[in-house]
């Protein structure tokens, strides 16, 4: 199935050089991540050297290269949401859910990372998981988005 | 705007969206069909309108009246204020922070009225992902007024006039660049405008493109046809998927109003633009990365010694790089006229600033006032001063490449050259208001952080230079600074500035020098008391 949609996507491109970027972000957005054999497949498609496509991939902070978390929850480490005390809700996440920054947990269920900034400041400090932002954070509320979303279950 | 009684705009910017104004804008919009009053009101969706803390915001037209945290509880009570005899609903009005009294209309908050909104004026007023919105309010006049009046030149010389500096950080006049760029001989030509906003903490680009995606798009086009280009990209964060949302809706409708593509408007200049999305590195707003990183290259500056962009950008053609505030201004600038333009601001520093004000500050947003309007304007008259009765302490500009300027400093006129001259940067936006329980040793540790992990790591000074103050600065923040410290810091600052190819290394250290420069006790208490005088670090105090 990997392999069909990945064929897929790769039609929908020319296989020039500049659409490696474009290329990739689309097969994360499929994938999630970036599998070796996709890179070595992406690699002959635009025709460079595979070892071009792992270094611009690993060079940029979007690009991962194992696969993520069902959840993939992104605590906002930018000024705004500094100031205002992101380190004390990453570190209430972390103790949460048993995960450090930038890692997934064995039944790939979280992913936990941190991001520059998700642009939304004025609500500081900010957590996105998945796709939806959530403002205002405090250590409590942190706490809770996480014991409701698993029913108290993976939370000691 | 439209021949209904009230005009409900339902803000969808990123800020809104988080509190869940997508649910109340469709709410909202079912049960008016159901009330059988949708003949009287409508109801529409709007980009950021600016004060985004108290979101989800609705604003009823043409009153003015203004909910704040709006939910779809609330929405019965809200339609039936809409209805004939209706009051405005008290409890979702804006209250004064002070008086606590209700204030019914956002033209009478002072968060509004003190602001000169000029880029900003029609967002959160008009529709982001309808054209025909941007035309109601004479959107692309400008656009057909260059094309079937003036000269590529003319244009050039408007803009020259209007005294207009670039709003992605340096300030380079736009006028001048675009001057060079269509001097340089070229059969092919690029336009590039710069929306990877990288300074974190700051939102002010992604609001233009997400609350009016066409003033930013009529600029471009505008541009292209001065310098004389056939194809441009907008190079935006991959983080910002609403932004390009909105962008790609917009480009598509201005295709098909033919204000893109072959023979824009019957004439004989074509112009196509695309999306380029960025993939997360602070390096590639640089220029020279922005344009490696469109070519499908890893994002690093190019060595020294290199062609300017306008002359050798992308596929080593002559590219036109601005900033998306830059290009916003341009269609005011054409409709308008230098002049109008450069009534505001000061004698260097023309038209207006935008910025993201953030932190410990009473009210947070999106806001825009004349060039030279004081610090003590933006935070206390419109950003209502620190919060919970807390000390004012520093203002950090410019992000990673700025610095922080003390409470004493509040009276500076915030223009180009002042800030520099006090050791930041205007930037491109970003401005954090910090208090007394905000460390400035923490706040210089936090953008060497920052720094060190974006650093691209072509020059050796920029990579293990940042990294090694960082560690210093961590070091500090933990108790374990040294005699010593503060002289070896300064030292590498002055290493980095001098050696460092790009403008990432080269303004990396201002975060620690501007420090230094107005908070040194605190580096000392750190240093030599093993104390924290705001209590934000915590000291390990076994060490020796
Ligand atoms: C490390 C680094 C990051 C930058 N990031 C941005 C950015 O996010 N947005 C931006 O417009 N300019 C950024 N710039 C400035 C650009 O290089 C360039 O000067 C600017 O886009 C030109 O547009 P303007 O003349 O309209 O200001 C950055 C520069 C450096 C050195
Ligand atoms: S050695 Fe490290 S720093 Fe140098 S180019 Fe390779 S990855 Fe980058
Ligand atoms: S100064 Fe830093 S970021 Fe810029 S090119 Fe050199 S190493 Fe890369
Ligand atoms: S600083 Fe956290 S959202 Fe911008
Ligand atoms: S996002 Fe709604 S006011 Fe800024």
């Amino acid at each position: 199935m990997e392999e069909e949609l990945l064929e897929d996507i790769l039609a929908s491109f020319k296989g020039k050089r500049y659409e490696l970027v474009p290329i990739l972000q689309e097969v994360q957005d499929n994938l999630g991540y970036l599998p070796e054999k996709a890179m070595l497949d992406i690699a002959r498609f635009v025709g460079v050297p595979e070892s071009h496509v792992y270094s611009v991939a690993s060079f940029y902070a979007q690009f991962r290269l194992l696969p993520l978390g069902r959840k993939r929850v992104a605590v906002c480490r930018g000024t705004a949401c500094h100031i205002r005390g992101a380190p004390q809700i990453l570190s209430t996440i972390v103790k949460t859910i048993d995960l450090k920054e930038g890692e997934t947990s064995d039944d790939l269920e979280y992913t936990l990372e941190t991001v520059a900034c998700i642009g939304c400041c004025a609500l500081a400090p900010c957590i996105r998981i998945n796709r939806e932002v959530s403002g205002d954070m405090t250590p409590e509320k942190a706490k809770g988005l996480f014991l409701v979303k698993e029913g108290g279950e993976d939370v000691e | 705007m439209s021949n209904k009684r009230n005009t409900v705009l339902v803000c969808q910017g990123t800020g809104c969206v988080s509190g869940g104004s997508e649910q109340v804008f469709s709410l909202l919009k079912d049960e008016i069909e159901d009330s059988g009053h949708a003949e009287d009101i409508l109801i529409k969706r709007t980009g950021c309108h600016g004060f985004c803390q108290q979101g989800p915001l609705i604003v009823i037209e043409p009153e003015g009246i203004f909910y704040t945290k709006v939910k779809t509880e609330d929405m019965p009570e809200i339609i039936q204020a809409l209805l004939p005899g209706g009051k405005p609903t008290e409890r979702l009005l804006y209250r004064d922070p002070i008086t606590d009294k209700p204030i019914p209309h956002y033209r009478e908050i002072p968060f509004y009225n003190k602001q000169e909104r000029t880029i900003l004026k029609h967002c959160g007023y008009i529709d982001p992902e309808d054209i025909n919105d941007y035309l109601e309010i004479g959107g692309y006049k400008a656009l057909r007024k260059a094309i079937s009046e003036m000269t590529p030149e003319g244009v050039i010389s408007e803009v020259k006039g209007s005294g207009l500096r670039g709003l992605g950080g340096a300030g380079f006049p736009t006028g001048r660049k675009w001057e060079s760029c269509r001097n340089v001989y070229g059969e092919i030509k690029y336009v590039v405008c710069n929306a990877d906003e990288g300074d974190p903490g700051a939102f002010q680009d992604r609001s233009v493109m997400e609350g009016n995606p066409h003033s930013v798009i009529e600029g471009i086009i505008i541009a292209a046809y001065a310098i004389g280009a056939e194809k441009g990209f907008i190079y935006v964060r991959a983080e910002y998927p609403l932004a390009v949302n909105r962008l790609k809706i917009a480009i598509e409708q201005a295709r098909q109003e033919g204000l893109l593509g072959n023979h824009i408007l019957d004439s004989d200049f074509s112009f196509d633009l695309e999306i380029f999305q960025g993939a997360g590195a602070f390096v590639c707003g640089e220029s020279t990365a922005l344009v490696r990183s469109i070519e499908g290259k890893r994002g690093m500056p190019k060595v020294m010694p290199r062609p300017r962009t306008t002359e050798e950008g992308l596929w080593n053609k002559p590219t036109l790089l601005n900033n998306v505030k830059t290009f916003a201004n341009i269609p005011l600038i054409i409709s308008n006229g230098s002049e109008w333009f450069a009534q505001r601001g000061t004698e260097k520093s023309k038209g207006t600033a935008v910025f993201s004000l953030t932190g410990k500050v009473t009210n947070c947003g999106l806001i825009e006032v004349p060039m030279g309007a004081t610090l003590r304007k933006i935070i206390f008259d419109i950003g209502g001063g620190v919060p919970g009765g807390k000390a004012f302490k520093a203002v950090q500009t410019g992000g990673p490449s700025g610095g922080c300027l003390p409470a004493d400093m509040i009276d500076i006129p915030v223009d180009f050259d002042s800030l520099t001259k006090a050791g930041s940067i205007m930037g491109s936006g970003g401005l954090v208001v910090m208090d007394e329980d905000t460390c400035m040793v923490d706040v210089a540790r936090y953008f060497l952080d920052f720094t060190q992990r974006e650093s691209c790591g072509q020059c050796i000074p920029c990579r293990l230079g940042t990294r090694q103050m960082f560690e210093i600065l961590d070091d500090i923040t933990k108790g374990k600074g040294r005699h010593g410290d503060i002289d070896l810091l300064v030292e590498l600052s002055e290493s980095i500035k001098r050696s460092s190819i790009c403008g990432l290394g080269k303004t990396a250290p201002n975060p620690v020098l501007t420090t230094l420069r107005y908070f040194r006790d605190e580096y000392e208490a750190h240093i030599h008391e093993k104390r924290c005088p705001a209590g934000v670090c915590m000291m390990q105090e076994e060490n020796e």
